[in-house]
């Protein structure tokens, strides 16, 4: 096959395995002020992402790198083209990932209410960002022959990329409060499914809104199937969180974002940025992929690395995958 | 949209954010492997300093590496948002260690710094320990794998151009380009210059201060100040063989390091300047000079010629271009005659404060260690004072150090390879995206404004772990954890 297209493939992996991973990290965050009712309960949500919330954003770093090495062209006319998105996903993430590691440090409930502020928005904040740069990706840019965008920081948007904003957003919230379900036991357990399920057919409609405006205006005949398999996944998820079957209804949020990956980067195909101007200015896998030497390269260390990602991710999970409660939390002891 | 402003701010903005980024860096890759060291002292002796040092170092390494990580994120991004251009050129080689950063150091970094914290009473005790060692020399790696492009800047080599374009033809080539064989050991040796010194410090303040857990600070006392001598070592070997490479490969740069106008057979080294270091003319400059090191830093031999700012213009315009291209992209600057001297007073300062403040602090952590032998304690206020404030010495002299080295390649982002493939370079002029004014200033402000807050932030809550010395970590007199209470929980 094709290696251009092999990397195609693989960053729309590690796109899946972002949505997916810090999909219910920024679902636990969003959620910490509705399902943490005191402190004790907010540092049992954020104990279930603990040891694990810093390696799902490695996703993100290593789909935007393997978009450097192995599409160039990409990278550069996304990223620049998307300034002002991409730094508000910036500012969430650096403002979460110091929020997790310094909440707890002082024994202050001021200290920590502010630091759960920060958590809120800083999960908010990226996966609207993050919404709208998916969508915007797959339904198009503005941009030249040369990849420059035509037209100030927002040209561009309209209301598919809100839609595009709410539906990670949206998908997040329902995927934490499972997650919370399925890593927590007690009152919290039972709350977290209430709210997955109160929330979820409203929440999870934005996602359903994105993929059919991305079927109906760019998706092949084929990505239907995959579409079909998302919307399948998101109600047999609820209809199973309602059984209390919350393991079977994270595996089917775990289908949905697959159908919704496959939707998306299958629509995308066999561009990679399209331009909105002129489809003849569309950046397209063979267009901007880097030469085969260094694709070989990149096959190669993704074809070791990526595997034992896995497996010693997986061991991760395996080793946290006991359920977490009020008792377990020990009594602060800082400075 | 202007493009001197766009380009300028994109520059200012990098530069914050890595000379940022590169204070959290090495502190964190010096104590991972120092704590890692610690934890296997303990597991092997079973002795309970062991475990304190672990615990606390250990505390000071979290609260420092978060910042690491989220700084860090910000310049895998900004590549591909400011310099859209350069990214475009570049990618097809500069890309690949940086993916591989990210597929074989980041992920393993990450995740096994997760284990380590979360998984003290969840794995058992050597597996434990290995979470420490495979995060911490993930660490060393991601060090690697960035230097290695970085210095793919500075020397482009394993490449040929294509279509007006580095293609990479060789990744074996690009791993073990000479210049970042040189480059890793030195800042890896710089990490530990600020992890030994943030050791002696903070272990002294201690000492002078409290009677409590002496054990503890007398032997972090030792291991830092002992890792710091080794480490200035490491650097004045390996900067000794950087300076040699990079006579060959940008000899303006060494030039620009010196601010020697005029080339110069035997060559001296200039300890101290006063005058005017700011234009090439030298006409103003009194300098206190070596004589003949200059020649023998270059070149290994005493009575070698050592070329000048004002010749090398001339050589650097002959092959490179006396003006910029005529490109509606570099705005005002298309077709603009080209300077080819860095701006010198930073260059000239950059090295001297590099090399003046990196000896300092090793010649700091000498008599600190020597005023400390035998189990003595000078009883001053100064002495634990002057402990805290070497601290500092190693952060600023890797900052003036990356200082003098990003901007004596300007106005290059890639330097030309004299030896290399020719075509394979690119003005900085060039690299930057085609961003409004208000994009990049917002996010100048933006970014510099959100650094600002997170460092009095980290400062403060060092200072206070630090302070707190092991009672901060280690809770007095009780089992660390109840039966079904996590041992580690956020």
């Amino acid at each position: 096959m094709d290696l251009a297209l092999v990397w195609f493939l693989i960053i729309a992996f590690f796109w899946l395995g972002y949505l997916f991973l810090e999909g219910f990290d920024f679902g636990v965050g969003m959620l910490l002020p509705v399902l943490g009712r005191d402190d004790t309960e907010r540092r049992v949500m954020v104990n279930t992402i603990g040891p694990v919330w810093d390696g799902n954003e490695v996703w993100l770093i290593v789909a935007v790198g393997a978009t450097f090495a192995a599409f160039p062209g990409w990278y550069a006319t996304l990223l620049s083209s998307a300034f002002l998105p991409l730094l508000a996903v910036l500012v969430g993430l650096i403002g979460r990932g110091v929020a997790f590691e310094y909440r707890g440090k002082v024994d202050s409930a001021r200290w920590r209410r502010n630091w759960d502020r920060v958590i809120v928005a800083g999960s908010l904040l990226p996966a609207l960002g993050v919404g709208l740069l998916l969508s915007w990706n797959v339904l198009g840019l503005p941009i030249d022959a040369a990849g420059h965008r035509v037209g100030g920081p927002f040209a561009g948007l309209g209301w598919e990329t809100a839609v595009g904003a709410l539906a990670i957003v949206g998908y997040s919230v329902v995927h934490g409060a499972v997650f919370i379900a399925l890593k927590t036991s007690g009152e919290i357990r039972r709350r977290a499914r209430l709210v997955g399920l109160k929330a979820g057919p409203v929440a999870l409609l934005p996602l359903l809104a994105l993929l059919l405006v991305v079927q109906l205006r760019v998706g092949s005949g084929w990505t239907w199937i995959a579409l079909a398999v998302a919307v399948v996944a998101a109600v047999s998820a609820l209809v199973r969180l309602a059984a209390g079957h919350e393991g079977q209804a994270f595996a089917l949020m775990g289908v949905t974002i697959v159908g919704a990956v496959v939707t998306l980067f299958g629509a995308l195909y066999p561009d990679v940025l399209p331009s909105t101007v002129d489809p003849a200015y569309s950046l397209t896998i063979a267009g901007t992929a880097s030469n085969p030497y260094t694709l070989k390269v990149m096959t190669w260390i993704g074809g070791l690395g990526a595997p034992a990602v896995l497996v010693y991710q997986g061991w991760t999970y395996w080793v946290f995958r006991k359920r977490i409660a009020t008792e377990h939390i020990p009594r602060v002891h800082v400075p | 949209m202007c493009h001197v402003d766009v380009l300028d701010l994109a520059r200012w903005q990098f530069g914050i954010t890595t000379v940022y980024h590169f204070l959290m860096v090495p502190l964190t890759i010096g104590l991972a492997v120092l704590v890692a060291a610690m934890q296997t002292a303990w597991v092997r002796t079973g002795h309970q300093k062991y475990f304190a040092m672990t615990k606390f170092w250990g505390k000071l390494m979290m609260v420092n590496f978060a910042m690491g990580v989220v700084t860090g994120i910000v310049q895998e991004f900004q590549f591909g948002m400011s310099w859209s251009a350069y990214s475009k050129f570049v990618g097809d080689a500069f890309g690949a260690p940086l993916a591989m950063e990210g597929l074989v150091a980041f992920f393993v970094e990450s995740t096994f710094l997760g284990l380590w914290i979360f998984g003290w009473d969840r794995l058992p005790k050597k597996v434990h320990l290995a979470c420490a060692w495979a995060f911490s020399l993930a660490t060393i790696a991601s060090a690697y794998f960035i230097l290695a492009a970085n210095s793919w800047m500075q020397h482009p080599v394993g490449v040929s151009l294509v279509d007006g374009k580095p293609q990479l033809t060789s990744i074996w080539a690009l791993l073990t380009n000479n210049t970042a064989l040189a480059a890793i050991p030195h800042t890896v040796a710089g990490c530990f210059a600020v992890a030994g010194a943030f050791l002696v410090g903070i272990a002294i303040w201690h000492l002078t201060k409290r009677k409590a857990d002496r054990e503890v600070w007398r032997a972090s006392l030792k291991v830092g100040g002992w890792v710091s001598m080794v480490a200035f070592a490491a650097l004045a070997i390996t900067g000794d063989m950087q300076g040699k490479l990079m006579f060959q490969q940008q000899p303006m740069k060494m030039a620009a390091a010196e601010a020697l106008c005029h080339s110069e057979q035997p060559a001296g080294f200039s300890i101290f300047a006063y005058g005017d270091v700011q234009r090439p003319d030298c006409e103003n400059v009194k300098s206190f000079t070596l004589p003949t090191l200059l020649s023998f830093l270059a070149h290994n031999d005493f009575s070698s010629e050592v070329k000048g700012i004002n010749d090398l213009v001339g050589e650097y315009r002959a092959k490179y271009g006396e003006n910029y291209p005529v490109d509606p992209q570099l705005g005002e600057l298309s077709g603009k005659p080209i300077d080819y001297v860095p701006n010198l007073p930073v260059t000239y300062w950059g090295f001297r404060l590099m090399i003046g403040l990196g000896a300092l602090a090793a010649a700091a952590s000498a008599l600190a260690l020597w005023l400390t032998r035998k189990g003595r304690m000078p009883s001053g206020r100064w002495f634990r004072w002057a402990a805290l404030a070497g601290i500092a010495l190693p952060f600023l002299a890797n900052s003036a150090g990356w200082i003098f080295t990003e901007q004596g390649r300007q106005p290059f982002v890639v330097v030309p390879n004299p030896t290399g493939v020719d075509g394979v370079w690119m003005f900085t002029a060039q690299g930057v995206s085609g961003l409004t004014t208000g994009e990049i200033l917002t996010s100048l402000i933006t970014l510099t404004t959100v650094y600002g807050v997170l460092a009095v932030l980290e400062f403060f809550l060092l200072r206070r772990y630090a302070r707190a010395g092991i009672a901060g970590v280690l809770p007095a007199g009780e089992k660390t954890a109840g039966q079904d209470e996590l041992a580690f929980a956020y």
